[in-house]
């Protein structure tokens, strides 16, 4: 049986999580002492020998974005953290910064100093106000107890952060998105290369890294990298937020090593909502394929979720009992890139407009035979096809859930109706149709 | 533009120190809609043409970039926005249902306003509090694991008058305008109040101390 590791989240149960007093209390900035004694290069080492890896989806090396950048030429480079947590199912940053928003004002600190930045920025969604607050207070301890602000600690070393809210756009997730937003325009993506290392916030060479990832520094310059190293697998180390949503027991935030498999985390959890059985279930948010029951001791690091055909992504595991209509949920999911699509390139903007036209048609009831070929053709025009991997994301639930579950969609086209009731698969119990109202 | 001048003054003053936290002044841009919004309720057209004085921008570029976002809203809003979450995860626990009931409830669909001008319901996507399912946003406060009942009580009691808390986050849920000051970036005093850790934050906290681990060790 894998042990469950809290460590960003270790101090969320005592009172005042939030606050400077205890976080230091539970030897919160040790990690900064740390690193300030140490050169930026050696830092920049230890997150490489760590192995950790991007938390935000994408899982590229931390390290590695950081050796990226160009030598310093003695003008400006910036750290930007995305906090813009939008991806279905995904809702791990939002409690830490919530609940221990010190833990991420630490990492940006020695990653800014790691990387010679002295103005770095939060982005966090606008639709978390509490968050801000949060944040800003955070920011504030963090100052008036010399963390931040000209020669900290003595080092030499100053470093000034912003932290600024967007206003709602999934988009501004995707990095290159973010920083035009952050540059006070529409968050679209912009072509690459240039990369941010290279030429990103202000055409200034820039790391982009999501919450979680730099949360996570700190622990390991405090504890070394020998632990971060000891956990997880071989090439997914350390511990990352598993959060289970949907049909289980105890939906929560699970801190484990990488290479836990559902199995595992829903004994945590519990186990199935009412004892049902699983159907399917998201490995890492809504652009990743979905897997079923047949998937529960797949280990849940990058390489084992890649080789099973999905991806680990942010570890946002929506899971669905057999109650559930796929298309309904694929639908939405749909719904969704549709909504959030940026417009700026056609495949995604038009391609994900006629999959909802299509979906919705198949999940009511009024789909052809020939619908469900085209859902598969459409998402051939958008996979691969888009400026950015919103279009790539849009299409992942959709193949994989016809592949699956082909015999749903043929049945909602032959039967001419859904066959399932969705009373049945909410947490709380009514009959009575309002299907439709004002919608 | 038709702000008085002390509302001009005021708004200079804090557009100067949005301006000041960022190297490039057009980065200010997005805090300063969110300004705009404390004090008229939406972005308004004298809004937009603050914004372009302030920031050596067209009227046309601010318009671009504030109908791009959700969250700028371009005709007066409700002095309460409700959001109920549909995106898939909530929707099938629960939200779509609650969704149609409160609609029904209140009388108003999707970006609509009630007449007494104190709700605007919208069909949310996903806030990042699945655990929490089905969630309900009010001003962008979080009112997790809600009910139809519980959700046209929220709604009933913000109609009437009444301060209502969120399940997580401080004391009471303020004002659409008083929330847009918040986003702007300025400091309402409110990080210390809260309501509690709720039990999806801490449920691998306490499985862990149930496997017979302890915080501190390493």
């Amino acid at each position: 049986m894998t042990t469950l590791t809290p460590v960003l989240s270790a101090t969320w149960d005592v009172k005042d999580s939030w606050t400077l007093s205890t976080y230091t209390k539970h030897g919160g900035y040790r990690g900064l002492k740390k690193a300030l004694k140490k050169q930026p290069g050696e830092l920049v080492q230890a997150i490489k020998d760590s192995g950790l890896r991007g938390r935000g989806g994408a899982g590229f090396p931390t390290g590695m974005k950081w050796g990226f950048l160009p030598p310093d030429d003695g003008k400006p480079r910036y750290l930007v953290i995305n906090a813009d947590e939008s991806e279905p199912g995904t809702c791990k940053d939002i409690p830490t910064m919530l609940s221990a928003p010190h833990t991420l004002i630490e990492g940006v600190i020695i990653t800014s100093y790691a990387i010679g930045c002295n103005h770095a920025f939060i982005y966090l969604r606008g639709e978390v106000v509490h968050v801000y607050r949060r944040l800003i207070n955070a920011v504030r301890e963090a100052y008036e107890a010399g963390h931040l602000g000209k020669n900290i600690h003595g080092s030499g070393f100053d470093l000034d952060v912003t932290i600024h809210s967007g206003a709602g756009a999934y988009i501004c997730g995707e990095e290159t998105a973010l920083l035009d937003s952050l540059e006070g325009r529409r968050g679209q993506p912009r072509l690459k290369p240039p990369f941010p290392a290279v030429a990103g916030l202000y055409a200034r060479p820039t790391v982009v890294n999501n919450v979680e990832s730099i949360a996570s520094v700190p622990a390991i310059i405090d504890r070394g990298v020998a632990w971060f190293t000891g956990m997880g697998t071989e090439r997914s180390r350390g511990m990352g937020f598993f959060s289970l949503s949907g049909h289980v027991e105890r939906p929560g935030q699970y801190e484990a090593p990488l290479g836990i498999t559902l199995r595992e985390l829903l004994e945590f959890a519990g186990g199935m909502r009412g004892g049902r059985p699983l159907k399917f279930w998201t490995p890492g948010g809504s652009s990743t394929p979905i897997f079923t029951d047949a998937h529960l001791d797949t280990p849940l690091d990058y390489e084992s979720v890649g080789a099973a055909g999905s991806m680990l992504g942010t570890r946002a595991l929506q899971i669905f009992d057999d109650t559930t209509c796929v298309v309904r949920a694929v639908m939405r999911w749909t719904e969704f890139y549709k909504h959030e699509s940026c417009g700026k390139c056609t495949p995604c903007r038009e391609g994900t407009f006629w999959l909802t036209q299509v979906l919705k048609r198949i999940e009511k009831g009024h789909g052809t035979p020939a619908d469900i070929q085209q859902l598969l053709d459409t998402c051939d025009s958008i996979a691969g096809r888009s400026f950015c991997a919103l279009g790539d994301g849009a299409t992942s639930s959709v193949i994989s859930s016809v592949k699956l579950f082909r015999d749903e969609f043929e049945q909602h086209v032959s039967t001419g109706e859904c066959p399932f009731d969705h009373a049945a698969s909410a947490l709380f119990t009514y009959s009575d149709s309002l299907e439709g109202a004002h919608a | 533009m038709t702000y008085d001048e002390t509302t001009l003054a005021q708004l200079r003053d804090d557009a100067a120190d949005i301006v000041s936290r960022y190297p490039v002044k057009r980065s200010a841009l997005l805090p300063m809609l969110h300004l705009v919004q404390s004090v008229d309720g939406f972005v308004s057209p004298d809004g937009i043409r603050f914004c372009a004085e302030r920031l050596d921008l067209s009227a046309a570029e601010v318009s671009a970039v504030a109908t791009f976002y959700t969250q700028y809203k371009r005709r007066p809003n409700g002095e309460y926005q409700v959001g109920v979450c549909v995106n898939t995860l909530c929707a099938v626990m629960g939200g779509d249902r609650i969704w149609d009931e409160l609609s029904e409830h209140v009388g108003v669909g999707n970006d609509e306003t009630t007449a007494d001008g104190k709700v605007t319901l919208e069909r949310l996507e996903c806030n990042a509090a699945c655990d929490y399912a089905p969630v309900m946003m009010v001003n962008w406060e979080f009112f997790d694991n809600q009910t139809p009942d519980s959700a046209k009580q929220v709604v009933d009691d913000l109609r009437a008058g009444k301060d209502v808390a969120p399940t997580r986050g401080p004391a009471k849920v303020c004002t659409f305008k008083e929330v847009s000051r918040v986003l702007a970036g300025f400091d309402d005093g409110r990080a210390n109040e809260d309501q509690g850790v709720g039990a999806p934050t801490l449920a691998g906290v306490k499985a862990a101390k149930a496997q017979g681990w302890k915080e501190g060790k390493k």
